[in-house]
């Protein structure tokens, strides 16, 4: 198949960017959506141009590293699926493809569609985490947990954090990352201890990193290719109001 | 050059406590005085990182991706072993030792694997505790699966992604302690190079991905946890950022590579699809649990739609060959009978380098419902790769290269020869040997990060008593001046060949001659190419831009550079080992019936290789393996 895509360049944080229109013919359908980027960019180079710079490492839809925005959607139009797993067939001959970076203040351009979404290691560092030091954990089935809650806490673990939720959103709202990990650790007796000082730093951080906040539009969950629920949501802004009025002990 | 492992003597089951009551400690009010470098956060990487921390020590973690979270550890499916034997069926530290050994064909350090089963134990302890959601059984208890190699069910897991919840639990201590200021986190951040002073590891030289800045770091010691070099071959399961460079640039600085052709070949892979493919998908080998394996029994059956064709005209090879362990014989075993069968003519799909792996009995047995519950997100990728329906119509399976387990050479305290320089997890070769059972690199990742090095280093510091060193010791300076000189002897090429096409170039060459099957003749042939591609590569590599920014192209070909000197030694390791073990299988060594044919009697060592300043003439150091504990037999699993 053959396409013409429009593509986001930008040299540097600072520089100014715009896009650039490129064709790519003899696209097999069978290549996955980085694949093809793969086959323009050797074009590229091979015509003494620069590659387009895009983030990916796994390639298999759970590092959460490849982004980009493809026709205004963050990993394309597929439901639940990573732009490394979107595939060309799910593309028409002769269409033509924008792809852009993220758009988010708090995920700013490095480069091309590179962004840097450091603000997310931010947010765990504040407070997603169990504080438990190596060594000395008691017998695994020593604590045993009812396979609902395992399994509702899974369903917010998957979460990969590729900062599609903020990208989506029109208020650039960090909430399903926040709330995955709020929940999933909320869901665990091991979490207890910390829930409400955890909720109450993450969310702080979150603010302080400049997202904006939940109007309940739900693109988020549109676009999240790991189809992270808005319960979670609804699950932390409870704990969240718990913990403002009883306080983080 | 003599080996000392530093096994300690005594009793096997003993020998850890002993060595941990030996070890000198570092006072608590000292620790922080010292500064160790850990370079990548995977498993191992994150959990060292973490772990070195909460004791006191002041760390710095590097990594190449935009954040810790993202290594190559997240991507495992199927999950972890660990011997606790919660299902009653027989198993214990001893048995998970004698799979692990015997997995691994008897190549691998007895001493090294019976602590990493003793270890296996607290590691899910402490996975639980971190709010790792493993799996459970309605009881609230957790639940097991079996994995390859093995008669008991131990394998832990968390649906079907097991690495990413065991990454994320590490990653959030690891995040902890950086948000507490203990580990000073750098992302997107390149090893190029390993700093010694006065003969100990003492500091690395970095890349900022980003701006282009070439910086380097003093520390007391290193602690490399880069994982592996699968992508030797270009393709291959492994991320596409997994790379040689930095264990590499540590070999050319004097640390022997132990068992470089010792890879691993994962039997259950999506197929390639065409020119075009940048990596092969794993479809995890928990599959085999249900799944089943098979081929036409005639070539002239090829062709067809395979529910057309009737049960007694298809071969389960893999029940055939070997009832006791069915499909769920070890991933080299798998690998290889994939091969011949294909070899036969009686391969599927495109090119006829495929097999089925097929859930209808399974389906017809438990109901889709519980395959979906099973695997179903590995069907819908399946799915979503191949736009094919597995559950109605057999997927198709073909092996590809997954899992290095050669690497830097270490003794028992996880130190590679040079002194202070640590290696961890993938990135050792230490135990697996010849052959990794399925569910063992995230245990030996956690094992080494968690529970080994933590207390091995503290040995190292106390008793090293190497003076403090900064950055402007001349050491540094040389070693960032050769960083920065190759970077611009990379972009002053100019020449016409994009990086990715030598990456490919020698992968497709690495494949068809030191891949799944490998013969005298075929290696020489590489070893005389591959010298070849890499005078081309620095004659005609065509790198862009510039090194002050964020460069893509720069990046990679610098690890091609790497690939293309390391891929050499790899073909050297396999056709000086005139045996066949585990995942090195030299044609000229097999059994009647194709089995691996190992020579215990010239080969029962590790072969390290050191650095000569002549890629083509590496010395070999020769560390001999014995087995006091698990009798060395010919592997059986028929
Ligand atoms: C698809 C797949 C599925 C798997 N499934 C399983 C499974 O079910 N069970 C199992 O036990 N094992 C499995 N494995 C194997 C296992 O995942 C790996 O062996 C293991 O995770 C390696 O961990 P690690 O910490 O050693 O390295 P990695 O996780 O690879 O981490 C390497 C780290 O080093 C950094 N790094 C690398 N080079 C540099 C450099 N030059 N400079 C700076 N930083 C650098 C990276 O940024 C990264 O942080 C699987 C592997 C694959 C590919
Ligand atoms: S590249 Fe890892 S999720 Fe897409």
């Amino acid at each position: 198949m053959n396409l013409t895509l429009k593509i986001w360049r930008q040299k540097n944080a600072d520089a100014k960017g715009g896009i650039e229109a490129y064709d790519a013919p003899d696209i097999s359908p069978d290549m996955s959506f980085l694949e093809m980027l793969d086959v323009v960019n050797e074009r590229l180079i091979d015509k003494g141009q620069e590659p387009v710079a895009f983030d990916h490492d796994c390639r298999e839809g759970i590092c959460g590293m490849c982004s980009l925005v493809i026709n205004g959607i963050p990993h394309g139009k597929e439901k639940g699926t990573t732009t490394c797993q979107l595939h060309m067939r799910k593309f028409k001959d002769g269409e033509t493809v924008t792809i852009e970076p993220y758009r988010a203040g708090a995920f700013p351009i490095v480069r091309d569609l590179v962004t840097d979404r450091g603000a997310y290691d931010r947010i765990i560092a504040a407070g997603g985490f169990i504080s438990v030091a190596t060594g000395g954990a008691q017998d695994a089935n020593a604590l045993p947990i009812p396979k609902v809650d395992a399994e509702l806490a899974m369903d917010a673990a998957a979460c990969i954090g590729c900062g599609a939720c903020a990208a989506a959103c029109k208020n650039a709202s960090a909430m399903l990352f926040v709330a995955a990990k709020v929940s999933q650790l909320a869901h665990l007796p091991q979490g207890q201890p910390e829930r409400k000082r955890r909720v109450l730093n993450m969310v702080a951080q979150m603010d302080k990193e400049g997202f904006g906040s939940c109007t309940n539009q739900y693109e988020c969950e549109a676009v999240c290719p790991k189809e992270i629920s808005v319960r979670v949501i609804a699950e932390m802004n409870r704990d969240y109001l718990c913990a403002t009025l009883v306080g983080a002990e | 050059m003599k080996l000392d492992s530093k096994i300690p003597t005594g009793p096997i089951d003993k020998a850890w406590d002993k060595h941990r009551f030996e070890m000198k400690l570092v006072n608590p009010a000292n620790k922080r005085k010292f500064t160790v470098l850990v370079v990548g956060s995977g498993l191992a990487g994150a959990a060292a990182a973490a772990s070195l921390a909460e004791l006191g020590y002041k760390v710095h973690c590097f990594a190449f991706q935009d954040s810790p979270r993202r290594a190559h550890s997240i991507a495992a499916q199927g999950g972890i072993n660990a011997a606790k034997n919660y299902q009653n069926d027989g198993d214990s530290i001893w048995r998970l030792f004698y799979d692990t050994v015997k997995g691994g064909d008897y190549r691998a350090r007895e001493g090294n694997v019976y602590r990493l089963a003793q270890v296996s134990a607290n590691i899910i302890d402490q996975c639980v505790a971190a709010g790792v959601p493993f799996a459970r059984e309605y009881g609230g208890q957790l639940s097991n699966r079996s994995f390859g190699g093995a008669q008991v069910s131990r394998t832990f897991y968390a649906r079907g992604q097991t690495g990413q919840q065991l990454l994320l639990g590490a990653y959030s201590g690891l995040e902890r302690q950086i948000g507490l200021g203990n580990v000073i986190m750098h992302n997107r951040s390149e090893m190029l190079d390993l700093v010694l002073v006065g003969g100990h590891a003492r500091g690395i030289v970095t890349r900022d991905l980003v701006s282009g800045k070439v910086q380097s770091w003093a520390g007391d010691a290193v602690c490399l946890a880069t994982g592996g070099y699968g992508n030797a071959f270009f393709l291959s399961t492994n991320a596409q950022g997994c790379n040689v460079t930095a264990t590499w640039r540590a070999h050319k600085r004097g640390a022997l590579f132990a068992n470089p052709c010792f890879t691993q070949i994962h039997p259950t892979c999506i197929p390639v699809s065409g020119d075009h493919q940048s990596k092969l998908t794993l479809m995890s080998e928990s599959l085999r649990n249900d799944g089943r394996i098979w081929v036409p029994k005639s070539k002239a059956d090829v062709g067809k739609d395979p529910r057309q064709i009737p049960e007694d005209a298809r071969d389960y090879y893999l029940e055939r060959k070997y009832p006791s362990f069915g499909n769920l014989v070890p991933r080299d075993v798998a690998s290889r009978n994939a091969k011949m069968v294909c070899d036969e003519g009686r391969g599927v799909g495109p090119g006829g380098l495929g097999v089925y792996l097929d859930f209808s009995d399974a389906i017809k047995r438990l109901g889709e419902n519980v395959i979906r519950e099973r695997y179903g997100n590995l069907f819908e990728m399946y799915e979503r790769i191949t736009d094919e329906n597995p559950y109605q119509v057999p997927m198709r399976i073909y092996p590809a290269i997954h899992y290095s387990m050669g690497g830097l050479w270490v003794d028992y305290n996880l130190m590679s020869n040079v002194p202070g320089l640590h290696v961890l997890g993938e990135a050792n070769f230490s135990d697996h040997g010849a052959n990794r059972l399925g569910a063992s690199a995230l245990m030996q990742g956690l094992a080494d990060g968690y529970f080994v090095i933590p207390y091995t280093i503290g040995n190292y510091l106390a008793t090293a008593k190497q003076p403090k060193v900064t950055t402007d010791a001349p050491e540094f300076k040389a070693a960032e001046a050769e960083v920065n000189a190759r970077v611009q002897k990379l972009l002053n090429v100019k020449g016409k060949r994009s990086p990715t096409s030598f990456h490919k170039e020698l992968g497709k060459l690495l494949w068809d001659k030191c891949g799944m099957a490998r013969n005298a003749e075929g290696l020489q042939k590489a070893l005389e190419q591959i010298p070849r591609i890499r005078e081309e590569f620095w004659k005609n590599v065509n790198v862009l831009g510039d090194g002050e920014s964020y460069n893509v192209s720069l990046e990679k070909a610098g690890r091609v550079a790497d690939f293309l000197e390391f891929g050499e030694l790899m073909c050297r390791d396999a056709l000086h080992r005139n045996e066949s073990c585990g995942g090195h299988f030299r044609e000229e060594y097999q059994t009647e019936d194709g089995e691996a044919l190992r020579n215990d009697e010239e080969f029962r060592y590790v072969a390290a290789w050191e650095y000569t300043g002549n890629l083509g003439a590496p010395t070999l150091h020769k560390e001999p393996l014995e087995f006091d504990n698990v009798h060395l037999a010919t592997r059986n699993y028929q």
